[in-house]
């Protein structure tokens, strides 16, 4: 296009009107983008300086050493072992299968866990650490160490974890401690960071998990720089943690070992209190278990093998079991008739094998004691002198005196699932059942059969505030951190001291009277000698034909069908310092099968060793000599051997 | 041509031309160009081999070129645009068809020692074009409907050919580059009134059309928008980037960091921190005073050539040359308020700064127009 020289003027001044516009406005878009800056970099800087810390740095934390457990005399009964494994970094290692398979000449791995690992690798970054073999055996970490070169990637790793040295013998007290799982951040709803770390142990059962607070400790924590795929590059600080809080317990575990090696195969349970302090000296539930499977992590087999036992060895019968007293209640009784007044101790009632009420026949396990008096019903364990003593009564009389003894009352120790049991009463009846409490309920309750329900520590503490006319409470954690914690002064229950007396008198009949239910128990050392009563409690009904066919022997039922065998004493008798209470499940009459293990018990605790012979009666000692040399001493399991793998 | 026949004895000849060529533009062009190496070096962790080196040696080669191009007479470049214009659009259809497709969206053609963006070269060539079109132009006829139409048609076809890619950001940048031509050419401003309207009110119909079946943008460009307007709703998916960059650029403050002190950058926290992001590196290691200064830098490129276009009285040499400086001014402007939270992420490098060889090249070819604008301009 031909342009005159008037159109290029008229288009310069177009241009340059236009291009001075442009100007304009392209000055103000650089105005606002240099206000941004001076905002974002003035204004909000400290905002966005504190973002970029937040992004660099990353806390971890550091498990604390979980407190240890001591019992009575300062020996460790769970503790923490240092706990080798081998881990592996995918990038460091490079070709992962063949430094596997170097790895596994020198390592027992195994397959399912390594499977895992693999998958675990695959699945995290690749400078992540993964463990590939845990609990291994300080042969074979040495082995690692010493072949690191041709291990690349392939670390040692030194951890703590829980073991149990005497492994069964505690295991129902301490409980025991496991990864924490989903199910307990849901139950716990604790916001302790430390739970957020996995595989991180926490107690699952038993003081471990009641103390569980005291033990844990606090997390230290590190501060560490990130970048933006969380890979670490260097440690900024550190602040360590506080270890959890070590914890003695008033167990005694030699005692404790005693009890679960002299159950033998019974299925027993047995509380044996000071009944000065109310400390616990043993409370021991046999069979038991090795709580050192549930830390490792147990195994399907085994711990079906554990729930298909007949005797329930994962149950803790001390505490959550709960048996009919059988005569072991009858001293309750007796007190509360004594109490109010209701009988003289030198009243007779008559015996002839059963009595009759209401046109229903209450039976006493012997064909006829004849003329019984308070102290001959105790001695012999007369029902039918019972039965008397609960019609003149009544339930309510019972049931308020049992109460004081601490039946039917859940003490507050650290153990898992503690019973109430069951003190029945008119009242309870009537709520729970819906129907009207009868005549013959009480005769039942009078013999500690029907309703009545005790735990062994119970029946414990029954029997140590029977021998010392106080409300004993009993406790199992006895000092805190080397804090010892404060013995109340126990309260009088408020008995008269002379119908304690006779109750005492009639207890110490009761082994040491040649008539006597556990005479056959008796302890011959002067200053050792026990007082107690023997229960043998129904688990089935004895039917009136069955009666007139003559009553079947335990020994020929089935286990399952057998009585329950009690015993309940003090020792020493004249001075009393301990109290305790057995019960052997199915394990048929209480004379013969509880009463001697009892014995045993207290004589190895007032002893503090297998008791000499001599404590026994003449014509037991050979009998009494084979039984401990055939103990099975229960072995300690040694940090660092048993609980490795290799 | 008039334009030859009065003023041709003023042109310089030979090697005086290079005594006309624009030295203080050449000053700042090494200048932000330097930044760039210092700032590539830093985001490599100390690197010189990995992204400094092969953008020095870019910037070299791109040096060469804007001189040889100065050094060609401005008339030759006003008849080389219609050429160069057509060359773009084929290559752009050729991409389209054969393209190389990487990072996802871009698509280049492998020449051996250099991908080529052609949709960089678009933006020159269209440029050139409305210039050589506007100097062809009756000045009476500017203003009419018909001829709005044409360079608005030209406009519009690379545009459309680039969105096709997708690349939303030099589809903007092309649009807004061509209108600034356009409007430095004297189009009445109604024109620019309407098209302002009918874009918001497209804007308002795109917005609408989502999840509709005739929805107009994909999934991502309207998550690109959710994330901008609100980049803490998805901190660590699509927002991810955006708020990290913010977090570098802020955090630097007044003074920054220090050189290779810059923790978002060096810790991997930053997207694309070599190309698109490498702005929020400068603020974070140097601060305020190092951003504003790039800043200054960028506008003083834009203020030599928009006083270069004023003083020229050739028609298409100043149309080129504003149309350029508009061209320049978009990129480093869109780039900013990208980074700083003030428009959407739309991938456009920081030039001459962001590590790249198309940017670099045609930029450089662009300055080099500018130069031989100036060159030869007439005296």
């Amino acid at each position: 296009m031909r342009r005159t020289p008037r159109d290029t003027e008229e288009s310069f001044r177009r241009v340059s009107r236009r291009s001075l516009l442009l100007s304009g406005a392209m000055a103000a878009v650089a105005g606002v983008l240099a206000l941004r800056m001076r905002y974002m970099q003035g204004e909000r800087a400290d905002e966005f300086r504190l973002l970029a810390e937040e992004n660099r740095i990353s806390i971890r934390l550091i498990p604390p050493a979980r407190g240890q457990i001591f019992d009575r005399n300062g020996v460790l009964i769970a503790g923490n072992e240092q706990n080798y494994r081998i881990v592996m970094v995918r990038e460091d290692a490079r070709d992962v299968p063949a430094v596997i398979a170097r790895l596994r000449e020198l390592v027992a791995l195994d397959d399912a866990e390594l499977e895992r690992a693999l998958r675990e690798m695959e699945r995290r970054s690749p400078f992540v650490p993964v463990t590939i073999a845990d609990r291994v055996s300080w042969e074979a970490l040495s082995a690692v160490a010493l072949n690191a070169p041709a291990l690349p990637g392939v670390a040692p790793e030194v951890g703590l974890s829980r073991i149990y040295p005497f492994g069964p013998d505690m295991a129902h007290v301490l409980g025991y401690v496991g990864p924490v799982s989903d199910y307990d951040l849901n139950r716990l709803d604790d916001p302790d960071p430390l739970l957020q770390i996995p595989r991180f142990q926490i107690g699952k059962i038993g003081v471990e998990a009641r103390l569980e607070r005291l033990l844990r400790g606090t997390a230290g924590t590190r501060r560490i720089e990130v970048n933006a795929r969380g890979r670490v590059l260097r440690e900024l600080d550190r602040r360590e943690g506080e270890a959890g809080a070590d914890v003695q317990l008033t167990i005694d575990h030699r005692l404790q070992n005693f009890l679960l090696a002299r159950y033998g195969e019974e299925s027993a349970a047995m509380v044996i209190l000071d009944v000065t302090d109310g400390d616990i000296l043993a409370i021991a539930s046999g069979p038991s278990f090795d709580p050192n499977l549930f830390v490792r992590g147990i195994s399907v087999a085994d711990y079906q093998a554990l729930m298909a036992h007949d005797h329930r060895p994962l149950a803790d019968k001390t505490v959550q079991g709960t048996y009919p007293p059988g005569s072991t209640f009858k001293m309750l009784v007796a007190l509360a008739a004594l109490e109010a007044g209701l009988v003289r101790p030198d009243e007779t009632v008559t015996c002839n094998g059963f009595r009759e009420v209401g046109g229903r026949r209450f039976h006493c396990w012997s064909r006829g004691h004849g003329r019984v008096n308070l102290h001959k019903s105790l001695v012999e364990s007369c029902d039918v002198y019972y039965y008397e003593m609960a019609q003149r009564l009544g339930i309510d009389a019972i049931a308020a005196m049992a109460r004081r003894f601490g039946l039917g009352e859940r003490f507050d120790l650290p153990m898992s699932g503690i019973a109430e049991g069951l003190v029945p009463s008119v009242a309870w009846k009537a709520e729970r059942r819906g129907e009207t409490w009868r005549v013959g309920d009480t005769l039942n309750a009078s013999i500690g059969q029907g309703y009545v329900l005790a735990s062994p520590l119970q029946l414990a503490v029954m029997t140590a505030r029977l021998a010392t006319g106080k409300a004993v409470v009993p406790r199992l954690v006895k000092s805190i951190n080397g804090v010892e914690q404060p013995v109340p002064e126990f309260a009088d229950l408020g008995i008269t001291p002379n119908n304690l007396r006779l109750i005492r008198r009639a207890m110490e009949g009761v082994v040491n009277e040649g008539r006597g239910t556990a005479n056959g128990s008796r302890i011959l050392a002067a200053d050792k000698k026990m007082a107690g009563k023997t229960g043998t409690s129904q688990v089935r009904n004895i039917t009136a034909a069955e009666r007139a066919r003559g009553v079947v022997r335990n020994d020929q039922l089935p286990w399952n069908r057998r009585d329950h065998a009690l015993f309940v004493g003090y020792a020493p008798m004249d001075a009393p310092r301990l109290a305790a209470a057995l019960v052997v499940e199915h394990g048929g009459g209480g004379s013969a099968a509880a009463a001697p293990i009892v014995r045993d018990a207290i004589l190895f605790a007032l002893y503090g060793e297998i008791p000499p012979l001599a404590a026994y009666p003449e014509s037991q000692r050979a009998r009494i000599r084979t039984m401990f040399e055939t103990l099975p001493v229960l072995e300690r399991i040694r940090p660092g051997s048993g609980a490795s793998r290799a | 041509m008039t334009y030859l026949e009065y003023r041709v004895q003023h042109v310089p000849t030979g090697v005086r031309k290079i005594l006309y060529l624009n030295w203080p533009l050449v000053v700042l062009l090494t200048a932000v160009a330097g930044v760039g190496f210092l700032m590539l070096y830093s985001v490599a962790g100390g690197n010189l081999e990995r992204w400094a080196e092969p953008q020095m040696i870019r910037f070299g080669a791109g040096l060469a070129l804007m001189f040889a191009v100065a050094m060609v007479p401005i008339w030759f470049w006003r008849n080389m645009a219609a050429v160069a214009y057509a060359v773009s659009i084929a290559l752009l259809v050729w991409v389209e068809l054969f393209g190389h497709v990487g990072m996802g969206a871009q698509r280049w053609i492998n020449l051996g020692f250099i991908l080529l963006q052609p949709s960089e070269m678009t933006k020159v060539a269209l440029v050139m074009v409305l210039a050589a079109y506007y100097d062809w132009l009756d000045l009476r006829r500017t203003s009419r409907p018909l001829f709005v139409l044409i360079p608005a048609g030209l406009i519009l076809l690379p545009t459309a050919l680039v969105l096709k890619q997708p690349d939303l950001g030099t589809a903007l940048l092309l649009m807004l580059g061509g209108a600034a031509v356009m409007f430095a050419a004297g189009v009445h401003w109604l024109y620019f009134a309407v098209v302002v309207g009918l874009g918001i009110g497209a804007v308002w119909v795109v917005l609408a059309s989502r999840g509709q079946p005739w929805q107009l943008l994909e999934d991502y460009q309207f998550r690109r928008i959710d994330t901008f307007l609100d980049p803490s709703s998805d901190p660590l998916g699509a927002g991810y980037h955006i708020t990290q960059a913010k977090i570098a650029l802020g955090s630097g403050g007044w003074t920054g960091k220090g050189f290779m002190q810059g923790t978002q950058s060096r810790l991997n926290f930053l997207p694309e921190k070599h190309t698109d992001f490498i702005f929020t590196t400068l603020a974070e290691e140097f601060g305020f005073v190092g951003a504003f200064s790039l800043l200054v830098l960028y506008v003083l490129i834009v203020g030599f050539c928009v006083a270069a276009a004023l003083t020229n009285k050739d028609r298409f040499a100043s149309l080129l040359t504003i149309g350029i400086a508009a061209t320049f001014f978009l990129y480093f402007a869109v780039n900013m308020a990208m980074v700083m939270g003030l428009a959407p992420v739309v991938g456009v490098p920081l030039p001459l700064v962001s590590y790249g060889g198309s940017a670099m090249i045609v930029l450089m070819a662009a300055f080099g127009l500018v130069q031989s604008a100036q060159v030869h301009k007439p005296r």
